[in-house]
């Protein structure tokens, strides 16, 4: 059973490894968000957001030229096209709602792409909350439309200047601005990472993902489990979402891509489950690039949002007892895979997403398997890069 | 009886820690530093081991921290200068650290380590209390260090009341929701704050960190506690020094004065 217990761990990853001055937060948030979210009056302002504001369900689409290439029945779940721009926002919706109902005035978040920034000025707009978000200064210069759309929203990005400037730097300089103002802020974390409750509380709000595969896939085919699922892991919230009503599911294979970067050796890579063991940051235990005297490593990435150096501690946890299998996709196969799907399907994907893509090329599976992509986010944010790469 | 307890059996005023991170300015100013400290007329040394994520650390400290890594310091590097620094030092010493860096040398090599050395207590902020019941009291009780939680502002009154229960040496008062180095001076909210602890009367010896800077700021926290610590000040003279060692013997007593 793939579950979190009651301490905050999925086997031997996760828990709460937090210095004391955030303990207050982190247990206020423990001893009510459940409570909270299983009310009917969270539901109903919840799942009424998330289809008149964020726009779902999102839909199942037969991808049959894809389909054709690869030889088996390929699905994308297309959280694309979501408000905003990806799946970020079925979170942010979430803790939006439940930042209210615990009386926090003030938002802050970190970002690594800026979508989880713009989902999050998104939703500090709609409810008309002040909003600071973290961002890495090399992730503000390669993603820039979306620190002008943060910006319009009325957000302050506010750059993070430490180590590689990318979205390990942005989430340290977010945990140290809440222990600067722990009592009237909520620190709404983008991804399945952090200290417990915050991996199970983000897989929660990103699982209405899988729930909808679950009742599209039945009345497209009949059938409620496909034979794959496929998504891309940076931190992990959308896999987690997309994999969520499946980790019980064995005949699910669930399939991880993690970003390689210029490849697993090249010592510019972000490929955690391959590079990383067992540490702790960000407040959870879980697989850490490190050097052997326990100092985070530098990762990279070719996409911000894959650009982390650790892994959702569930993801390391399904890694660790073989329910996952792992694939470490190189920037140069995203980036052909991400042109590769726009020209067979008329969709720019996210280059996060891209890597899912060229998982394909990467596993076994059968003529008739069906298969799940889940299509995290679009590639408008990432127009520069792929310009830049393909010379267009 | 490790130095901790005999300081503050000796001692319940106005005691003045030190921090420092190990291999900052220069890699090889560890001892030194521990000896100036001491002839300085400071009460407890409090070594720093840089970690590349300290979240709870504000700039003063994040930077000491990846200049000493870039220097090349390290835990095992750490323990090989310590090596025989009790001809040489005789005041309690504290290793700071974030849990990473000491989870990845091995806890329990980590623990038999400092008690060989002469290392008296601990302090690793992120390692939660129930954690530290759970996995590490026996170790740390084994090799005789004792262990020192933070509490802040927000810790509530049943919190402080556990973590003077478990803890063995002195509670580490964060002054104010902050990180380290963030605010300057002492509000009267903080000196509410600080009257409400003392008025508690907790078994442990309370000293106050976060914000503490000059004599002014210590001798105000020394008021209503057992003594304070002073570490991102202290990081910004060993940063401006020409000469270690007057420099920060002039600090030190302009702060006790």
């Amino acid at each position: 059973m793939i579950r979190v217990d009651e301490k905050g761990f999925y086997g031997k990853f996760g828990g709460a490894y937090i210095p004391e001055m955030l303990h207050p937060n982190i247990e206020e948030l423990k001893e009510n968000y459940e409570q909270i979210i299983s009310t009917e009056e969270f539901k109903t302002e919840f799942n009424s957001l998330l289809r008149d504001f964020v726009g779902r369900p999102t839909p199942l689409y037969l991808a049959s030229r894809l389909s054709d290439k690869y030889g088996a029945k390929i699905y994308l779940k297309r959280e694309d096209l979501c408000h905003t721009g990806a799946h970020k926002v079925n979170n942010t919706v979430g803790q939006i709602i439940l930042a209210k109902k615990l009386g926090k005035k003030r938002i802050i978040a970190e970002t690594g792409a800026g979508q989880h920034g713009v989902a999050t000025a998104t939703v500090c707009a709609l409810m008309g909350m002040d909003c600071t978000v973290y961002m890495g200064e090399l992730d503000i210069q390669r993603q820039r439309p979306n620190v002008e759309r943060m910006k319009i929203l009325g957000a302050k990005v506010v750059p993070a200047t430490s180590g590689s400037k990318t979205l390990k730097d942005a989430t340290n300089e977010a945990m140290r601005q809440w222990i600067n103002n722990p009592v009237d802020t909520h620190y709404i974390i983008g991804s399945v990472v952090g200290p417990h409750p915050y991996p199970e509380m983000v897989a929660k709000f990103q699982s209405v993902i899988s729930e909808e595969i679950k009742t599209q896939l039945k009345e497209k085919e009949g059938r409620e489990n496909p034979d794959l699922v496929i998504a891309c892991v940076g931190g992990g919230s959308n896999a987690a979402g997309a994999f969520y009503h499946y980790y019980n599911v064995p005949e699910v294979r669930l399939i991880a891509a993690e970003a390689a970067g210029l490849g697993i050796s090249s010592g510019k890579s972000a490929a955690t489950t391959v590079l990383g063991t067992m540490g702790i940051l960000h407040g959870s235990k879980t697989l850490l690039m490190q050097t052997e005297d326990g100092q985070v490593v530098e990762p990279h990435s070719i996409s911000a949002g894959l650009d982390y150096p650790g892994i959702g501690p569930v993801h390391a946890h399904l890694y660790d007892i073989g329910r996952g299998e792992f694939v470490a996709v190189e920037d140069e196969d995203a980036m052909k895979a991400g042109v590769e799907l726009s020209r067979l399907e008329g969709i720019i994907p996210a280059i996060e997403t891209s890597h899912a893509i060229h998982a394909l090329n990467m596993i076994e599976y059968k003529r008739d398997d069906i298969i799940v992509i889940n299509l995290s986010g679009r590639g408008d944010k990432d127009l520069d890069t792929y310009i830049k790469w393909g010379g267009y | 009886m490790n130095r901790i307890h005999t300081l503050f059996k000796n001692k319940q005023e106005r005691v003045l820690s030190i921090y420092f991170t190990a291999g900052f300015p220069k890699l090889e100013n560890t001892v030194p530093i521990m000896e100036a400290i001491e002839a300085a007329g400071a009460d407890i040394i409090e070594i720093g081991v840089p970690y590349s994520d300290p979240i709870a650390d504000g700039p003063t400290i994040q930077d000491s921290n990846l200049i000493a890594l870039e220097n090349g310091m390290s835990l095992k590097k750490l323990f090989a200068q310590l090596e025989g620094f009790r001809e040489k030092v005789n005041l309690p010493v504290v290793l700071m650290g974030y849990l990473n860096p000491i989870i990845q040398y091995g806890m329990e090599e980590f623990c038999k380590k400092c008690q060989e050395l002469g290392i008296d207590g601990l302090i690793l902020p992120d390692l939660p209390m129930h954690q530290y019941l759970e996995e590490f009291k026996e170790l740390f009780e084994q090799y005789g260090l004792s262990n020192t939680f933070l509490i802040s502002p927000q810790t509530s009154e049943k919190r402080i009341r556990e973590i003077d229960e478990h803890s063995d040496g002195f509670i580490y008062m964060v002054s104010s929701h902050s990180i380290t180095g963030a605010k300057s001076g002492i509000s009267d909210e903080q000196k509410a704050y600080f009257k409400r602890v003392k008025d508690m009367n907790l078994k442990n010896p309370r000293l106050i960190g976060f914000g503490i800077s000059d004599a002014d700021t210590f001798h105000t926290a020394s008021s209503f506690s057992n003594g304070a610590i002073i570490g991102s000040a202290f990081i910004k003279v060993l940063k401006e020094s020409k000469n270690l060692e007057t420099d920060i013997k002039e600090y030190i007593q302009s702060v006790i004065k």
